[in-house]
């Protein structure tokens, strides 16, 4: 389908159309300081003169918590009531940034093995993603750093691009971006020829993503990590707010009668992350969970799924209550090893 | 169906539990929505067991021992009185209803006052209705 | 602050510390914690109203402890967490250098007879906006201190930011990580928030000092300090009994007196 527009206030009945079409709207919504990925209440109390959200939107495809299977004891024995899939529901997430987007097909990557994982898979198919261009960026992004680009269109169904004024360039990226845009096609208008770039923010590039690569390939057992990593608290707040990161842990909560076993966010941050029943643990310093992080994003990842494990959000500069600043990890990283 | 509150009770050995068995053998009877668990001492009573009990569908608890400087070990029911204040005053800074919640010392010779002390709090708690918002919250924010 | 940098670098120098735990310059208007180990590195320690981090967390980093003796620079509530820490045996006579720093005068601790003095000295009353804050949710009903709660509480995806940044939590092995049973539940839904928020804020009191570090190291703007505060200002008024001010005291919930007294227990 060819480019289109749509003026700001179309837009938002756009998305109160959808909203009558009974799908689930995950939304932007202020919160004190911060703005939070939401079930949308009033379109009209959308932001849109923020940076960034506080958190990424990978929870509408991967959920801080998510039932598997629930188990329950009659007196036929333990019945066990897995999850259906099919009853997810329909769902566009609006409002992702094209890093946010990107980054949706590289977790996409991580849960798509030799056996596919069913919920992800579902949620997925799902959900329509819509995804607005970056104008203005701040000195926490570094998408450009990492091969993503403040237009870019991975991952998003239907992209737009806002043109200054009130109007926006609408890229239908996929078969599910045509679909949203035939709910109400009369609210949108064909695109004359426009010049993207010049309204994208521009992102200067901070370090060479292959240049890294090539370091941390080498780096395993430099000093640099203990020097770098001092102020590092340990806690999970960069991987919770990152859009690739999607460790888990399986926890079953419940009684002989019945229970629940739940997917929940885990850390590579967090000290017992790899403690062994043994008692050993090999990562049992912070230094080297540290490490475990650049190395999984800049060097494991590119090897085993072609793609980096970072967008250049910024979400965890902005998160990390020590100040770490992945941009100036990596590039001491080069300049150290 | 008239709602009748689920009570449990957290009561030490040595006093409240012999206290509440004085009360069945001197034949006073009471309200029956009361489950009871024995602890040692008071002093064994963590907080987040008041709450677990809230969670898993109580609508009332009782947490019950010996008097001060009658306890069993001496003083392990000094230390559960400081940290009943502190556990108090938390819980009521963060909404829990502190009415759901009844404390008191019930000696082994009180088989009366336990009796009183349960239909006093059953009657409370029924008042009040079941902990919906309490028990909500332990089944949300689950995908 | 000159006579800062000056005293760090001397110690440095004279081999009297190892480190100089301290701040310096961050990204993006933050500062962050730097830890000099020269005099040159020393050079870069800052001090101003971006010095928020409680440094004392990082008393316990192994990567830290091995490096020798450390001084810190100490502000009010870095100070009284030293203390706080000595009254649990954490930290003993002799450890540590306390830098103190209060605007822009320094003063230089090296006994816990010094730091219990200044302390002494400060007012330990609560920062005002903490405190307006307190008194806005006690005016609150109960109801809608519980809404209040709740919905603060449902954004916690439990990164334990709080507990990393707070320097009372030092078990090196959290109540939360014991599983035999799973007492605080590991996944972030609404119970396992509650009970993580109301574990860790029994398991302060009497023990927080009021840096409010937890507050600030949330990712998610969860003003859960305002919990561990109110804790602190409870147990003072109900026990008399003030976190951080003496190298030797009994702690809150560990201790008793006969005396105690209370309204509710029939």
């Amino acid at each position: 389908m060819e480019n289109k527009t749509i003026q700001h206030t179309q837009l938002l009945a756009l998305l109160r159309k959808i909203q009558e079409n009974e799908r689930r709207l995950i939304a932007p919504q202020r919160k004190g300081n911060q703005v939070h990925f939401q079930p949308a209440g009033a379109v009209e109390e959308i932001p849109f003169d923020y940076i960034q959200t506080a958190l990424s939107a990978k929870s509408v495809l991967f959920p801080p918590v998510e039932e598997l299977m629930r188990y329950h004891q009659d007196e036929n024995g333990v019945q066990i009531d897995e999850r259906n899939p099919d009853l997810l529901p329909e769902t566009v997430a609006f409002g992702l940034r094209p890093c946010d987007a990107a980054a949706v097909t590289y977790i996409t990557r991580q849960f798509t093995g030799d056996k596919p994982d069913l919920l992800f898979r579902r949620r997925l198919e799902k959900t329509t993603f819509v995804t607005v261009s970056c104008a203005r960026a701040d000195a926490d992004c570094f998408c450009t750093s990492v091969g993503v680009s403040p237009g870019d269109t991975r991952g998003s169904d239907l992209l737009l691009t806002p043109l200054g004024g009130e109007s926006y360039l609408a890229e239908v990226v996929t078969v599910k971006g045509e679909a949203l845009v035939a709910l109400a096609p009369e609210l949108f208008a064909p695109a004359a020829a426009v010049k993207k770039e010049e309204h994208l923010a521009q992102v200067p590039r901070q370090f060479d993503l292959e240049v890294l690569r090539g370091k941390l390939d080498k780096a395993f057992d430099s000093p640099f990590w203990e020097e770098t990593s001092l102020r590092c608290l340990g806690c999970g707040a960069c991987t919770y707010v990152c859009p690739v990161c999607s460790c888990f842990d399986i926890q079953d909560e419940g009684s002989h009668k019945q229970g629940m076993r739940l997917r929940c966010w885990d850390s590579c941050g967090s000290s017992l992350f790899t403690l062994h029943a043994s008692g050993h643990n090999p990562r049992h310093v912070q230094s080297e969970r540290w490490r475990q992080r650049m190395m999984h994003k800049f060097s494991y990842m590119p090897e085993q799924l072609q793609v980096p494990g970072c967008v250049g959000c910024g979400r965890c500069l902005r998160a990390c209550p020590a100040d770490m600043n992945l941009i100036e990890q990596a590039q001491a990283c080069i300049a150290a090893v | 169906m008239d709602f009748e509150p689920k009570i449990v009770a957290f009561v030490c050995n040595w006093c409240t539990y012999a206290g509440a068995d004085l009360t069945g053998t001197s034949r006073i009877k009471y309200a029956t929505n009361v489950r009871i668990i024995r602890f040692p001492c008071t002093g064994r009573i963590d907080f987040m067991l008041i709450l677990k009990a809230f969670a898993q569908g109580a609508d009332g608890v009782i947490v019950s021992g010996c008097h001060p400087n009658d306890c069993h070990y001496t003083s392990g029911n000094f230390h559960a009185r400081r940290r009943w204040i502190a556990f108090k005053d938390l819980s009521e800074f963060m909404g829990i209803d502190m009415e759901r919640i009844q404390f008191s010392w019930v000696s082994a010779a009180e088989g009366a006052k336990w009796a009183e002390v349960v239909n006093t709090t059953v009657a409370k708690v029924r008042q009040l209705g079941p902990y919906t918002a309490y028990h909500e919250m332990a089944a949300a924010g689950i995908m | 602050m000159d006579v800062l940098k000056t005293r760090a670098q001397e110690l440095l120098a004279s081999g009297t510390v190892q480190t100089v735990i301290g701040y310096g310059q961050g990204s993006n208007g933050r500062s962050r914690a730097l830890f000099a180990q020269t005099p040159q590195a020393a050079e870069t320690l800052i001090w101003d109203d971006t010095c928020q981090q409680n440094l004392a967390t990082y008393l316990f980093k192994p990567e830290i402890r091995q490096k020798g003796k450390a001084a810190i620079v100490a502000p009010l509530p870095v100070l009284r967490s030293v203390l706080q820490l000595a009254s649990e045996n954490q930290v003993h006579d002799g450890d540590l250098i306390v830098l103190g720093v209060n605007g822009g005068e320094l003063t230089e601790m090296a006994t816990l007879q010094e730091m219990e003095a200044h302390v002494a000295g400060r007012d330990l009353s609560l920062d005002a906006r903490d405190h307006a804050r307190l008194q806005e949710l006690d005016a609150m009903s109960l109801k809608e201190r519980w809404q209040f709660w709740q919905e603060e509480v449902a954004r916690c995806f439990k990164c334990y930011a709080c507990r990393a940044a707070c320097p009372m939590c030092y078990c090196s092995r959290c109540t939360v990580e014991c599983n035999q049973p799973q007492w605080v539940p590991v996944p972030a839904h609404q119970l396992g928030n509650w009970e993580w928020h109301m574990m860790r804020a029994m398991h302060l009191a009497g023990r927080c000092v009021s840096c409010g570090a937890c507050g600030r190291a949330c990712p998610l703007d969860i003003p859960i300090h305002l919990l561990t505060i109110k804790m602190e200002e409870s147990i003072f008024q109900e026990f008399g009994i003030r976190a951080g001010a003496r190298a030797k005291a009994e702690n809150a919930l560990s201790s008793f007196r006969a005396e105690d007294k209370e309204q509710f227990i029939i």
